[in-house]
């Protein structure tokens, strides 16, 4: 059963429709990604979400509960981490962490119990009196999303909480969101990183403040049409003006290799034979995998 | 001889006790895409600011675009270009009005500097966007003007600090076209980043963790010799067997 539902969301400002008609909906111990480019709706629509904003028209649910009429009633159960960092640099780790408790009433014992529990869970428990800001990039973030769990939320709704961090913070990072899957969170999540993308549940591509796809990550790789080749070889100039001169396909650099984008209808021979014709008969080629960015990169060109 | 770019040899930075930069060595070429990567806090950007003549190093010796870094690093600052995704350009200017400021302060101006803001208008398919107050433009579309900014007066070395890191892919892909480029006609890119997927697009990377170079090569040679899957995953482990700070 879903535990947040959005229902063809419409959010504008003056004129300029930032969510336009977005479904989507979590269930408990479910992870969504949402990614999708700078101005596509997603801080928007998790404003929302989480009641911060109004909306046009449809709606929002948290456990059947509207945000229109029972924000009261929903902000409980909810965590939000918004994009910028919203702690008080002044404060310490642990003072940050009162503070946000006694916005929610979490006090005494319970506190105490909580604070520890959340100090093991993201490593905080050496940093406790350095003040919040003179983190660590990847440390910031994980007292954020303590401050955001200290009144035990069931919906967590992250925005870009890992942009600027760096990859080892960020795989402690979701380390600490697999964790609060197994016991039953429904969380949302916002990245630009493919990479994290991969360890959703689900995922929500979005653009233009529309869905353009969701599946599971292995239902939106099968989504791409067409296949990609690699091309062991350093890309220089002139190679890159010789492989552009083949029929029918798409070369492109890929650090120190090329990629080749091929047709759904042109077979890995055809391929070979084309390759050979303009002197490429010699070079090591592989097939590989289209990855997500590939299946986005594929489905915004399409728009 | 090798015309380097880059060259640096025992490259150390100490504030008190703390070595931020632990004798690194390095030599770029021209003409190559080089990802200077690293966690946060590692000491990239402190080794970046001693590249660009900023900050005086505490021992070791080398060049920049030919000019020692201890004695002649007032010349390297305006033989190199800078871009960050911070770079700030003025909101309330167009593009090219902001060229044309960044242009003055480079000594560009009158007939040569318009020339060379068409040059880049055309190069880098600004045209659709250029005259644009840039506060309203995505920003994909500012980064690439930031980047002619940060070329105007043709640097052979040009550092890029996280230049598309945290940017969707089709905006990313269209940038590191531009950048390829660059690279073509022989310009050294040095690219600061912590992101994998910025790094894959480099033609040789290093790794910095606490201060020193762990590791230096090509990234798919780096994945491959560790046998794992992909960037993000060699520099996790490569990384973590080195120990953390938390």
């Amino acid at each position: 059963m879903s535990v947040l539902e959005v229902t063809r969301l419409f959010k504008r400002y003056h004129g300029l429709t930032a969510v336009d008609g977005f479904s989507m909906a979590v269930e408990a111990g479910r992870i969504v990604a949402v990614a999708g480019p700078d101005g596509a709706g997603k801080t928007s629509l998790f404003r929302a979400a989480c009641g911060l904003i109004d909306f046009d028209s449809g709606d929002v649910t948290v456990g059947g509960i509207s945000v229109k009429t029972g924000m009261g009633r929903i902000k409980p159960l909810m965590g939000y981490m918004p994009q910028s960092f919203s702690l008080y640099p002044d404060l310490s780790v642990e003072e940050n962490l009162r503070f946000y408790a006694g916005l929610f009433g979490v006090s005494g014992d319970v506190f105490a119990s909580r604070r520890e529990r959340l100090y093991r869970f993201s490593g905080l428990e050496p940093f406790v009196k350095r003040r919040a800001g003179n983190l660590s990039g990847g440390m910031k973030q994980k007292l954020a999303l303590s401050c955001a769990l200290i009144h035990q939320p069931s919906v967590l709704i992250l925005d870009e909480p890992t942009t600027g961090v760096d990859p080892l913070s960020r795989q402690q990072f979701w380390d600490i969101l697999m964790s609060l899957r197994r016991d039953g969170a429904a969380v949302i999540v916002a990245t630009p990183y493919m990479d994290e993308v991969a360890l959703a549940d689900r995922v929500v591509f979005m653009h233009a403040g529309k869905k353009l796809a969701e599946g599971t990550p292995d239902e939106l790789r099968r989504l791409y049409s067409g296949g990609i080749y690699r091309l062991a070889l350093e890309p220089t100039a002139e190679r890159m003006a010789l492989l552009s001169g083949i029929e029918g396909v798409a070369p492109y650099r890929f650090g120190a290799d090329v990629h080749i984008y091929v047709p759904p209808d042109m077979s890995g021979g055809e391929l070979a034979a084309r390759l050979a014709d303009s002197g490429f008969g010699d070079a090591p080629v592989e097939r590989i995998e289209a990855g997500l960015e590939d299946v986005f990169i594929q489905l915004m060109s399409g728009q | 001889m090798m015309d380097y770019a880059v060259v640096i040899d025992g490259l150390s930075k100490k504030f008190g006790a703390f070595a931020a930069v632990d004798g690194i060595s390095l030599k770029v070429e021209y003409g190559e895409i080089f990802g200077f990567l690293g966690a946060n806090g590692a000491g990239k950007t402190t080794a970046i600011r001693m590249l660009c003549g900023l900050l005086q190093p505490t021992s070791g010796t080398g060049t920049v675009n030919g000019f020692d870094i201890n004695r002649e690093y007032e010349k390297i600052k305006p033989s190199i270009g800078y871009m960050s995704q911070k770079f700030s350009l003025y909101g309330d200017l167009t593009g090219r009005e902001n060229l044309q400021f960044y242009g003055t302060v480079y000594g560009l101006r009158g007939g040569r500097l318009k020339g060379r803001i068409a040059e880049l208008v055309d190069g880098l398919s600004l045209d659709e966007f250029i005259d644009r107050p840039t506060g309203a433009l995505p920003v994909g579309w500012r980064q690439r003007i930031a980047l002619a900014a940060a070329i105007l007066h043709r640097p052979r070395i040009v550092f890029l600090d996280e230049p598309t890191g945290g940017v969707d892919p089709v905006f990313r892909r269209r940038f590191w076209e531009i950048l390829y480029r660059l690279a073509d006609d022989g310009t050294n890119l040095f690219v600061t980043t912590h992101y994998m997927d910025e790094a894959e697009f480099c033609s040789r990377i290093s790794i910095m963790h606490r201060g020193k170079i762990v590791v230096v090569g090509r990234p798919r040679e780096l994945v491959a010799s560790r046998g794992l899957r992909n960037l993000q995953e060699t520099f996790i482990s490569l990384i973590s067997e080195q120990g953390t700070d938390g």
